[in-house]
């Protein structure tokens, strides 16, 4: 966990006592709906179809047990009694009432908690692996690097009026599990031959109504220089980044329309003005930061203790380890995935009560810390192997142990048309029916790991570009009909995937998707070979083929 | 950003204008007597773009009760009641159309 000091709770107190007058004002009338706009939104509120919206920031996906009581609390005191979990680290509440927003952004104020950076045209909460700091695979761990972006970007005058939003994401794995090449700059943490660790930087990804794949733009920035070069790009951004178009004004378009030849060539010379220069990290300070990351007191602890071997007869326990349980850098533990996505769910949802029986269970067995990763699930870091049946146990009866990680059913979706004002269809619903669809979990585990993303919109909050099967509403004469791609993905190999026909309507979604992941099984040259790769083998025209002979 | 007042007014078919209500952000309708409802069923109803556009520009005018006014198209059903012209306005005054978290 990341110690905040002194300077970050002023900072955040002030922010609580600063909106709540400017709310006050509003409801007095004082302030109009044009000029209260911008700070709400700079308190991370929107305006939804039936309410206000409340996005709160979870830098990094990293949270303490206590943390996580208090989006309960805010849950249950100021909402419906649950939360949403996003695609950017963030959770959202739905029904929260203006007059009561002082009082939530202040109680969370109390563990360090606030929604800075969760909207506007500024440096969006910077996101991470969720595995940070645990994982076996990792460089080192990428949430220093996250942290001293957030400390040097938030509320940074020059990033805070950019001509659009602007998304960081940070991996130091091969695995990328953060989605670096869909953000805005995606920053992979690598150490080179001499030993030193920086990053290979990307620029110019992201998803919305044009989708772009990050380009690397340096291959090697050495740790300490990666301030100075992140405030190069920013740079060059704010003196060419359109702002007479908000449909061009992200930082994909400038990149693609100059070349990243030559945006890097800008970039560089930006770079030569402030390199070197006070953006230059000294080693005390990344030491400071890195020493704020504390960590558990871990045992030396057997890789396959006795209570793991019992529960091996268990097939329920062993569905669902196989799915939910990676390995940890330390060997008797294990990183766990809790799955939000329960059958006939919605994806990302929490409610009060499982968030609280969850911080407990993170304090009984992951040294209190809980992550959030983009695929809208949560994490228990740290959990010691020989405790895996008794926190399945747990964690089964509160219904968060669906064994379907990284499964068909472990659907990325938005809120779509159920509650967002921006949507042309709806989301969650399809989501439903497709849990029902593959709720049996021998198939979905003969199917293998499938990413289903959904949008209710262009905007693409639900990642759909990159899903291995995108579903996006469209709408068509006042109908919800949905568009469907085939063979994207988020990870290291990221790519846009593809049309393979006409939209279809909402009745028939699920249909399709089953359609095409029976072709996939009739496809696929062998049972590893996963459904990505056999898009990638044979393209789309043999899906198209099938899903639409008969439509 | 464009106020809706100067955005062109088409209507098509009986219409009403909604709003979110400021203090806590709940669907509200306007109503004939320049208040606001909570209520589809007390919601003035125009049928053509000047009296809309009246409509909308007072309502635009309560900074303070309200946000986000537009114009709504709305159905009037076998039995004479007022419904909502699509599923958006529908899903605004009934809710999500999925069962809530809590009661999954
Ligand atoms: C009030 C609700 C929301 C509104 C109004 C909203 C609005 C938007 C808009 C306008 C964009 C397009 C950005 C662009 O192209 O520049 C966008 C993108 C995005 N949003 Fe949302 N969103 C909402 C909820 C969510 C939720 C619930 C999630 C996560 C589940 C989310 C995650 C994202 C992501 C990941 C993108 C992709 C951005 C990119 O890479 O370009 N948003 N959102
Ligand atoms: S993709 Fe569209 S419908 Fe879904 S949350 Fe984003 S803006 Fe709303």
């Amino acid at each position: 966990m990341y110690a905040y000091d002194e300077i970050d709770q002023t900072l955040v107190d002030e922010r609580v006592a600063e909106f709540r007058d400017q709310v006050q004002r509003r409801l007095s009338g004082e302030l109009t709906e044009d000029e209260f706009k911008p700070l709400r939104l700079m308190n991370g509120v929107y305006l939804q179809l039936h309410a206000y919206m409340f996005r709160v920031a979870i830098p990094y996906g990293t949270l303490s047990s206590a943390q996580l009581r208090k989006l309960a609390h805010v849950a249950r005191k100021y909402d419906r009694g649950y939360g949403h979990f996003t695609t950017r680290q963030n959770i959202q509440f739905n029904w929260i009432a203006l007059k009561d927003l002082p009082d939530a952004l202040a109680d969370l104020a109390e563990v360090g908690i606030h929604a800075m950076q969760t909207s506007g045209n500024c440096t969006r909460n910077v996101t991470a692996d969720q595995w940070g700091g645990v994982a076996p695979d990792e460089v080192e761990d990428p949430r220093v690097w996250a942290e001293i972006l957030r400390q040097h970007t938030a509320l940074h005058p020059e990033f805070s009026f950019l001509p659009r939003k602007f998304k960081f994401a940070i991996t130091a794995s091969d695995h990328d599990r953060a989605a670096i090449k869909v953000h805005d700059i995606g920053l992979r943490l690598i150490r080179n031959e001499q030993g030193e660790t920086g990053f290979e930087v990307l620029v110019g990804g992201g998803l919305g109504r044009s989708p772009f794949i990050g380009k690397s733009i340096k291959p090697f920035v050495r740790g300490r220089d990666i301030l100075s070069y992140v405030e190069a790009i920013l740079r060059v951004y704010n003196q060419y980044g359109r702002r007479d178009n908000i449909y061009k004004a992200r930082i994909k378009i400038l990149v693609h329309e100059l070349g990243i030849e030559k945006f890097a060539a800008e970039v560089e010379q930006a770079w030569q003005e402030v390199a070197e220069g006070p953006l230059t990290l000294d080693d005390e300070m990344i030491e400071d930061i890195r020493s704020r990351f504390v960590y558990p007191a871990y045992e030396k602890l057997p890789a396959m203790p006795d209570e793991l071997r019992a529960a091996a007869g268990d097939a329920r326990f062993e569905a669902w380890r196989r799915n939910s349980v990676a390995p940890h850098r330390e060997p008797g533990y294990a990183i766990v995935t809790l799955s939000l996505k329960p059958v006939g769910g919605p994806p990302g949802d929490a409610t009060a009560d499982q968030i609280d029986a969850i911080a407990d269970l993170a304090d009984k067995y992951s040294f209190g810390e809980i992550r959030v990763g983009h695929e809208q699930n949560l994490a228990l870091p740290h959990v010691a192997r020989r405790d895996l049946p008794a926190l399945w146990a747990a964690l089964d009866a509160l219904g968060v142990a669906t064994p379907n990680v990284n499964l068909v059913s472990d659907i990325i979706a938005c809120p779509g048309l159920d509650y967002c004002s921006l949507a042309n269809a709806r989301s969650i619903p399809i989501a439903q029916e497709l849990t029902r669809r593959f709720a049996n979990h021998e198939t979905a585990n003969l199917i293998g790991r499938l990413h289903v993303n959904i949008s209710g919109c262009i905007n693409a909050c639900g990642h759909h570009h990159v899903g291995h099967i995108g579903i996006l509403g469209v709408e068509k004469n006042d109908q919800e009909f949905y568009q469907i791609t085939i063979g994207g993905r988020a990870d290291e190999d990221a790519r846009v995937g593809d049309l393979i026909g006409p939209a279809v309507p909402y009745a028939e979604v699920a249909d399709v998707v089953e359609d095409i992941v029976e072709a996939y099984l009739a496809l696929r040259e062998k049972p590893e070979e996963l459904f990505v790769d056999t898009v990638k083998r044979i393209g789309v025209e043999p899906f198209k083929e099938r899903v639409y002979a008969t439509r | 950003m464009t106020s809706p007042l100067q955005q062109k007014i088409k209507i098509t078919g009986p219409s009403v204008v909604t709003a979110n209500r400021t203090f806590d952000g709940v669907v509200i309708y306007r109503t004939a007597d320049r208040g606001w409802s909570t209520e589809l069923a007390n919601a003035a109803i125009v049928r053509e773009a000047e009296p809309a556009r009246a409509l909308l520009a007072a309502s635009v005018a309560d900074d303070v009760g309200a946000v986000g006014a537009y114009i709504a198209p709305v159905k009037i059903d076998d039995t004479g009641a007022v419904v909502p012209g699509n599923l958006r306005e529908q899903i605004r005054r009934s809710g999500v159309t999925i069962a809530l978290p809590a009661h999954a």
